[in-house]
């Protein structure tokens, strides 16, 4: 479904990623992992239109998406929960997950959408709670379940998760792992980004490993997770055994 | 919601009869006459509290527009005898046509740079009107606009003029609101909170911010129509800087993001220099400083801040 092969991405004369390429095929639930700066955001951000700046070639559903721009991107099926959730907090939860079903309206109709609108409460009964309330008001896990929800108004073919974990308690990260997960046996394909690479693995079917902007591992999540490179550098082993056993 | 809705036309309908009923009621023609430069002056507010205090893009040069409204209404009714109805189609097609123009690239900055932009833009218009004399009359003024007249109706007593002024302000005060309810309404928000998530959930930020720009300009010519045939003599003075600082104030001092805050600030800013006519020369000192107060005590604008103090009001007597 999303083939990216060469990928360059460039910040002003700086490659922060280099020759990475990666496939996701149809009902995938795909992980990227990687330390901080390795480029994992970079490159969702070439896949997405937010970054111009890019050399190589990125395929969705067999159509080439160089110089295409955000929106029409959107429009293509690829939707984004952004990092840091990036809800618009001024607007009620309610707006806020119309705003994800923008680009819908004239295509799909207000029946279609209010639809998905029902759909979206149901998977997340605490938007539905609060959905007059102004979405700045909501705890942090309560954003990402709201960033999630409108990503999924936009009834994208492929949903993509920047960091979906991050700055959350960590039993806040294990529901939004499992909704993940929810999700994609309900036959969305999910391209994940992660420095949590152990959840991420857990529930993903692939992995890729991003070092300093180049693909250096890849091969099934399990495959990963037993991957002792990838246990010592990014699963930091000792700290996973040590929550293990806390959470006994 | 059905509720909320109700609520909201009551308030439009109390708005409606206040206004209509200080219209018959008052027969000085002084009264009538501040009331319709209220209403001139909340047209040129709403239309820069879309742009503005929904949509985040600060334009230090909306006075530009309104001055393009009133010389081309000014230029065709009065040099060529253009019917001024007429006029006042060519005028908005001038303000939107050089909304496009301008907006295209001054758009795509954003902040302080876009503040610049607008500055620089209302600078030149400004001069135009003053150094194309032949057209525009020039430093001196342009004379001989034509009264507003629709068959047996003669837009000059004070009261027609009235009517027609804040009938207009009502129809656009309605267009607002709708379209601030619609899912463009939504989107404008969604750019003034974070323009790049905007653009990552599928909103032409660019499209959107020109076609809002484009909206207040026409407001802008509208207002500057009504102005021209109201006061029948018009000079640059009324459409330079310091009058698009004014418009830029009224939204602040009225409430950014508000329909109604367009409304208060107009009010407050045209009647406020009036009412300090008695100070004489502390006039400019005490209007500073009702606005620093304002500012002080309600950040948020005069509209919030009152419909805050009513709120706690009501929970203290509970």
């Amino acid at each position: 479904m999303l083939k990216i092969k060469n990928l360059r991405c460039c910040y002003g004369n700086i490659a922060v990623v280099h020759t990475v390429s990666l496939s996701v095929r149809q009902g995938e639930l795909i992980s990227i992992i990687g330390a901080n700066g390795a480029g994992k955001s970079t490159l969702l951000g070439a896949v997405c239109g937010l970054l111009k700046n890019w050399s190589g070639d990125i395929e969705f559903k067999g159509r080439a998406l160089k110089g295409m721009s955000a929106p029409a991107i959107v429009r293509q099926g690829i939707s984004m929960v952004p990092e840091g959730r990036q809800i618009f907090s001024p607007l009620s939860v309610m707006d806020n997950l119309k705003m994800g079903a923008y680009t819908r309206f004239k295509k799909d109709g207000k029946h279609r959408v209010a639809e998905d609108l029902d759909m979206v409460m149901q998977m997340f009964p605490i938007l539905k709670e609060r959905s007059a309330q102004l979405a700045g008001t909501l705890s942090g896990g309560e954003q990402q379940m709201l960033a999630i929800g409108r990503a999924l108004m936009a009834r994208p073919a492929l949903l993509v998760l920047d960091e979906p974990s991050m700055g959350l308690a960590p039993k806040i990260v294990e529901m939004i792992f499992s909704t993940i997960q929810d999700l994609s046996h309900s036959g969305v394909t999910i391209l994940l980004v992660e420095q949590n690479a152990r959840a991420a693995l857990k529930i993903s079917d692939r992995g890729y490993v991003l070092e300093t902007g180049k693909m250096v591992l890849q091969g099934s999540a399990d495959e990963l997770l037993v991957d002792d490179d990838v246990k010592r550098a990014y699963l930091g082993k000792d700290y996973g055994d040590f929550l293990d056993e806390r959470n006994q | 919601m059905a509720i909320k809705n109700n609520y909201i036309r009551i308030e439009y309908l109390v708005f409606l009869c206040a206004v209509s009923a200080f219209g018959f009621v008052t027969e000085n023609t002084y009264y009538l006459q501040i009331m319709t430069f209220i209403g001139i002056n909340t047209l040129l507010g709403l239309g820069l509290n879309m742009l503005m205090g929904y949509t985040g893009q600060v334009s230090l040069g909306h006075a530009a527009f309104y001055g393009i409204g009133a010389y081309t209404t000014a230029i065709l009714s009065g040099t060529y005898g253009i019917n001024p109805w007429l006029s006042l189609v060519c005028a908005v097609a001038a303000a939107v046509f050089i909304a496009f123009i301008v907006g295209l690239p001054t758009l795509r900055l954003s902040g302080y740079y876009l503040a610049m932009g607008t500055l620089g833009f209302g600078m030149i218009v400004n001069i135009v009107i003053r150094e194309w004399a032949a057209v525009t009359g020039g430093a001196s003024g342009f004379v001989g606009i034509p009264v507003l007249e629709a068959g047996p109706l003669i837009f000059m007593s004070g009261a027609n003029y009235y009517f027609l002024v804040w009938g207009i302000v009502f129809a656009a005060m309605i267009v607002c609101r709708r379209l601030l309810a619609s899912r463009t309404g939504r989107a404008l928000r969604a750019i003034h909170d974070g323009e790049k998530t905007a653009v990552a959930i599928g909103i032409n930020t660019h499209l959107l911010k020109l076609e809002i720009f484009i909206f207040a300009a026409a407001l802008g010519a509208v207002a500057g129509f009504l102005y021209a045939h109201f006061v029948l003599f018009i000079s640059p003075e009324s459409f330079g800087f310091m009058f698009s600082i004014k418009i830029v104030t009224m939204v602040v001092i009225g409430g950014m993001a508000s329909v109604w805050g367009a409304l208060l600030g107009a009010t407050v800013l045209t009647l406020l220099p009036e009412v300090l006519h008695g100070f004489a020369e502390y006039e400019m000192i005490i209007f500073g400083t009702v606005l620093m107060v304002v500012m002080i005590f309600m950040p948020q604008g005069l509209t919030r801040g009152i419909m805050d103090m009513i709120r706690t009001a009501g929970r203290a007597r509970t």
